[in-house]
């Protein structure tokens, strides 16, 4: 690993000084995938501003029945939130079955929403990856591509994005609060991640002057009841092949509120509005579920070896919002 | 703000002793215990955050010290495996992988160990799991399942795998009987 400045401010602004002022700088949260990919070398700041200790780690209650989440809050804490697990079970559940316990205890969400991807060619330095050095080309896709996107890529990048908490912040609504010497804003969690069209360097629309603070999930009164499914090749400790994050809201045998956002399937997690509406006033019956899912997956474009994740993550769908409707 | 390479004092207590260390703000905090401390028994098994052979506890909860930098961890209340055992004696877990044969080769061994203490730790603060029925209900039984999924971020490459869980359950069991969590037995 190369040497690097360090600094650890105690506030906010003092972070934000920081960043402006130094040459190459990195925030430092967790440092569980940052870390990695500076022993890698695909990282190579000059400076590590290290914000352990920012006073942003609680979950704090909304007027309107929401939850602030705080950037450093660590996930294990996040995932055990009573109310957490009781307003936004999906998040819980994504949350653990993402990583292993020792990363959980370290990760935290502001650093989740920047992970980068685990796409094998972005990781090794001999291969060309249009993301590590733009314009190089891209060796996944006519190199092994079981891992990688079947929905919004394009010929520049194939690479998911790996989490499976931000999957299921996309189908919560969740909007991520940031702040910069310009001030604050917020960032619909939904486009807080980019396609990779011809930039695929560029994962998320953060600013390069901007600081994360927090994530604020609305009141979802139905998502008390939702659900996580990661389909996986071992059933502990690996990414998502698929994901699922589903809530649904059920009346007089109708579909009244849904929310669907898949993971491992694109560049940012993927939220599925087109299944969506199509399924507001439907019975939650395979068929129409079946139905809603293709219509999802109609414009997927998959590789020599990910053929399979289209009808994964037809059947995953279909699996989670049938588990719901039956009253989980 | 320190410039690159420049060294840092740095001061890491670990097992109730505080040390005062001269060094690059890169150097993990898995190294720092190796190299500058000397104490050898956290591992390091494949430096990237896939073996789980160098869990250490900080303030209670399990890391790995590889992906962590000795500096981000200053003030902070870390335990490694010298710090289980006491005058007295092995740390229950200890005794129970001997008598279970939770290891071969044994290198895994301190980080299963040390990632045991603050997956049970975890437990009876009401943490669920991944495999747990529902996400709101209270977590009562450290079942088998339970033990697996929440020990899955430590690989034992022997294959020691029935012995680890049984040596686990073993000490669950008597503690909870006993009602002594074994949080307090690390904050010693």
């Amino acid at each position: 690993m190369n040497n690097f400045a360090y600094g650890r401010p105690e506030t906010e602004q003092a972070a934000l000084d920081l960043l402006t002022q130094s040459t190459l700088p990195k925030f430092l949260g967790g440092g569980t995938n940052l870390l990695d990919l500076m022993r890698e070398e695909i990282e190579q700041p000059e400076t590590l501003i290290d914000l352990s200790r920012l006073p942003l780690d609680g979950v704090e209650e909304l007027p309107d029945g929401g939850l602030r989440l705080g950037a450093l809050v660590r996930n294990s804490h996040l995932a055990g939130h009573p109310l957490v697990r009781e307003r936004y079970p999906v998040l819980s559940q994504a949350i653990l079955m993402g990583a292993s316990a020792q990363l959980r205890n370290m990760a935290t969400p502001g650093g989740n929403l920047l992970q980068r991807t685990r796409c094998y060619y972005f990781y090794d330095a001999a291969a060309r990856c249009n993301k590590r050095i733009p314009g190089s080309g891209c060796d996944a896709i006519d190199g092994f591509n079981r891992i990688h996107a079947i929905l919004g890529a394009s010929p520049e990048c194939i690479a998911t994005h790996p989490s499976d908490m931000c999957v299921a912040m996309a189908a919560l609504d969740a909007v991520v609060r940031v702040r910069s010497s310009r001030g604050e804003r917020t960032i619909p969690l939904v486009d807080f991640h980019r396609l990779p069209g011809d930039t695929p360097n560029r994962d998320t629309n953060l600013e390069s002057d901007e600081l994360i603070t927090a994530v604020d999930l609305p009141a979802l009164p139905f998502a008390k009841r939702s659900l996580y499914r990661k389909v996986r090749d071992r059933a502990s400790y690996a990414f998502a092949l698929v994901s699922v994050a589903a809530a649904v809201e059920i009346e007089d045998g109708l579909i009244r509120h849904v929310r669907l956002a898949l993971g491992g399937v694109a560049h940012k997690p993927w939220r599925a509005f087109a299944a969506e509406n199509f399924l507001i006033g439907k019975p939650c019956e395979e068929q129409v579920l079946r139905e809603a899912a293709s219509l999802e997956l109609d414009d997927a474009h998959p590789y020599q070896h990910n053929a399979f994740k289209v009808e994964l993550a037809r059947r995953t769908i279909v699996s989670v919002l049938t588990e719901l409707a039956n009253g989980r | 703000m320190h410039l690159p390479g420049e060294a840092h004092t740095v001061r890491l207590h670990v097992n109730g002793i505080e040390h005062t260390l001269q060094i690059e703000a890169r150097v993990s905090l898995l190294d720092a215990l190796r190299e500058h401390l000397h104490l050898f028994g956290t591992k390091k098994g494949c430096n990237q955050g896939a073996c789980g052979a160098c869990t250490v506890l900080v303030d209670g909860e399990r890391i790995n010290s590889c992906f962590a930098l000795a500096i981000q961890y200053e003030g902070r209340s870390i335990v490694t495996i010298e710090g289980l055992a006491t005058a007295e004696g092995l740390h229950p877990l200890q005794t129970a992988f001997i008598k279970h044969d939770g290891f071969q080769c044994g290198y895994c061994t301190p980080g299963q160990i040390c990632s045991a203490v603050g997956m049970i730790s975890e437990f009876e603060s009401g943490l669920p799991s991944a495999v747990s029925a529902g996400m709101s209900e209270a977590q009562t039984e450290l079942s088998d399942a339970e033990i697996k999924e929440r020990m899955s971020g430590n690989l034992c490459r022997c294959g020691a795998y029935g012995g680890i869980t049984e040596a686990i359950q073993q000490v669950y069991q008597a503690q909870s009987q006993a009602h002594q969590p074994i949080a307090e037995e690390v904050s010693r």
